[in-house]
């Protein structure tokens, strides 16, 4: 809610598909290679040329419909008909009335679902590049140049419904689906590449309303930039209303240097591509068995793992911890840590805060880290010297977590020892025990200082204020 | 208004159809082209006409579903010999005029 105004926005994502060739002919599907170097007959619309499904493209196509708990149907291919350079047959094949996949939802860690409308596959454009005018911008530029290398790449465009009310939920939408895209394989899904794109539609209402007249917002190129593009958009809506002005619906493209959205084209002749159906390809209706197969073998999702690691740590599953080291993939590595007898959530903490700049299979054996852990937990080391020990370990790619604590000379200060400074401490500190005992937190702070001061930092202050709670009784 | 073919299609909608598809149609030719495409339209009239209840949609004429092939990479055409081919080259990619005002 902005100003008494309610947002609705619905995100159309495209994803390139991570297969080895393009979706209707052999050419390498790869980014970043030399222009028009993987080009053929197909992606360049010469006469004659013919479209041939890949069944890879259709199989990850698949896993993202079911992931997304969509129901996969037998669809039909359409040409959606224009004029652009980057497109050489004049036409873009998609799908249209009866797509691969429909009527599924995406889950927010929170727990919110958001519809999804449909997934369904077609191809990319080439990329143009335009020379000339005022710094690569289409508008007054001389002429343009036309790669070829993308167009015909698979996508999946992946419609959502307007179910998103805040900026935030549209970017814990698009992350939540980067991360499964990613686990199952179908796209690498990097927005800063372009293998996974978003367009924003973004409407306000006040609550009760009818909905307004939406905005398509494109260009947005960061998961950072779709959430300030839509509160932008709302914002200016608002505006617009609240001066007695209407809104126009139109295609607005977000400028990232000026954070503010510009009028790409007005919709007031709305588009007309005048679908057809594809007549050079056949319908596509997978069986059910290669249905069930695909599902099958889809791996466990951030959602199912997120839920997994919070059961074992006891850590909230769209908490901080949790979220990360399960986007880093590290939960795995956790859960080992764990099961080599360490605590989970000290292990979850450990990964959460050393671990970012690993991988999801990291340089330590999980076996050390529960050996760090148990010595932590068992309190021979403090949490301060246990990240000491354990950025050693790091440094080292694993190690002995006792020996690395004896030569740093982490002596082990047993309970006993502990107790008899504590005793110590009370005894001098009579006037801050007696101001604790009646009550004072505060006065607790002096007395865990001064113990530490004594111990040398070697006290575990988390022992230490135990200790001091269960004598003050 | 009588479902007559004229009906159907106005030369207002042969002239958008044409400007589409990026076709120079005089305004001759816009209401010579309306009746033409009146008259498919009066056939397709004779089709709904019939009664189809009965009979499975089809989408292709060929008995066929599900025809694919696997993902494997085939060699490129060359590219200095397509270019060649191409009206203007700059780069190692396609030379295109200015692309803003083609937009429909």
């Amino acid at each position: 809610m902005i100003d008494g105004y309610e947002l609705v926005v619905g995100l159309e994502v495209h994803v390139e598909l991570a297969t080895a060739t393009k979706l209707f002919s052999a050419s390498a599907n790869r980014f970043g290679d030399d222009p028009n170097t993987h080009i053929d007959p197909v992606t360049l619309g010469l006469p004659g040329a013919l479209p041939v499904l890949n069944r890879q493209a259709v199989e990850f196509a698949m896993r993202i419909g079911l992931a997304l708990n969509c129901t996969v149907q037998a669809c039909t291919f359409h040409r959606k008909n224009y004029f652009y350079p980057d497109m050489p047959k004049a036409y873009q094949i998609s799908q249209y009335d009866v797509p691969l996949n429909v009527d599924g939802w995406l889950e927010l860690p929170g727990g919110k679902r958001i519809g999804i409308e449909r997934a369904h596959l077609e191809e990319d454009t080439g990329k143009s590049t335009h020379i000339g005018g005022t710094g690569g911008r289409i508008h007054g530029s001389d002429y343009s140049l036309i790669d070829f290398n993308r167009a015909g790449v698979p996508l999946v465009e992946i419609v959502g419904r307007p179910d998103i009310a805040t900026p935030d939920e549209a970017k814990q939408y698009v992350t939540e689906l980067r991360q499964i895209l990613v686990a199952i394989g179908a796209s690498d899904a990097k927005m800063e590449e372009g293998s996974m794109r978003c367009d924003a539609n973004v409407s306000v209402r006040k609550p009760g309303a009818p909905l307004g007249t939406r905005c398509e917002i494109k260009n947005v190129n960061s998961v950072r930039s779709l959430g300030r593009a839509i509160e932008y958009e709302a914002r200016r809506q608002i505006a617009l209303i609240e001066g007695g002005e209407k809104v126009r619906q139109e295609t607005r493209h977000w400028d990232e240097t000026d954070g503010r959205t510009h009028t790409l084209r007005t919709k007031e002749d709305a588009d007309d591509y005048r679908y057809f159906l594809e007549p050079d390809l056949v319908p596509l209706a997978p069986e059910a068995v290669w249905i069930d197969a695909v599902r099958a073998a889809l791996p466990m999702l951030p959602r199912e793992r997120r839920a997994r690691l919070s059961s074992a740590t006891g850590a909230p599953a769209d908490g901080e911890a949790v979220m990360v080291v399960v986007e880093r993939g590290q939960d795995d590595y956790v859960l080992a840590v764990a099961s080599a007898g360490a605590d989970a959530s000290r292990a979850l903490v450990h990964v959460k805060e050393a671990y970012a700049e690993q991988g999801a299979v990291p340089s330590v054996p999980a076996a050390d880290l529960a050996r760090m852990i148990v010595l932590e937990t068992s309190g021979k080391l403090t949490s301060t010297q246990a990240k000491i020990v354990l950025a050693e370990i790091m440094a080292n790619g694993g190690g002995d977590a006792e020996k690395i604590a004896a030569a740093k000379g982490f002596e082990a200060m047993d309970t006993s020892a502990l107790e008899a400074m504590v005793d110590e401490v009370i005894a001098a500190q009579a006037d801050a025990w007696a101001k604790y005992c009646a009550g004072e937190e505060k006065a607790m702070g002096a007395l865990v200082g001064a113990i530490m001061k004594a111990s040398k930092g070697k006290a575990d202050g988390k022992a230490v204020t135990a200790l001091l709670q269960s004598k003050r009784g | 208004m009588p479902d007559t073919p004229q009906a159907r299609i106005s030369p207002d909608t042969v002239a958008k159809v044409a400007r589409l598809a990026r076709l120079d149609v005089s305004s001759a030719e816009v209401d010579r082209l309306t009746n033409q495409l009146a008259g498919m339209l009066e056939h397709f009239a004779d089709i709904d006409a019939l009664d189809l209840a009965a009979t499975e949609p089809m989408t292709q004429p060929y008995p066929l579903v599900n025809v694919m092939r696997d993902d494997v990479v085939k060699p490129s055409l060359d590219r200095d010999e397509v270019l060649a081919a191409a009206p203007a080259a700059e780069d190692g990619r396609f030379r295109v005029p200015p692309i803003i005002g083609l937009e429909g």
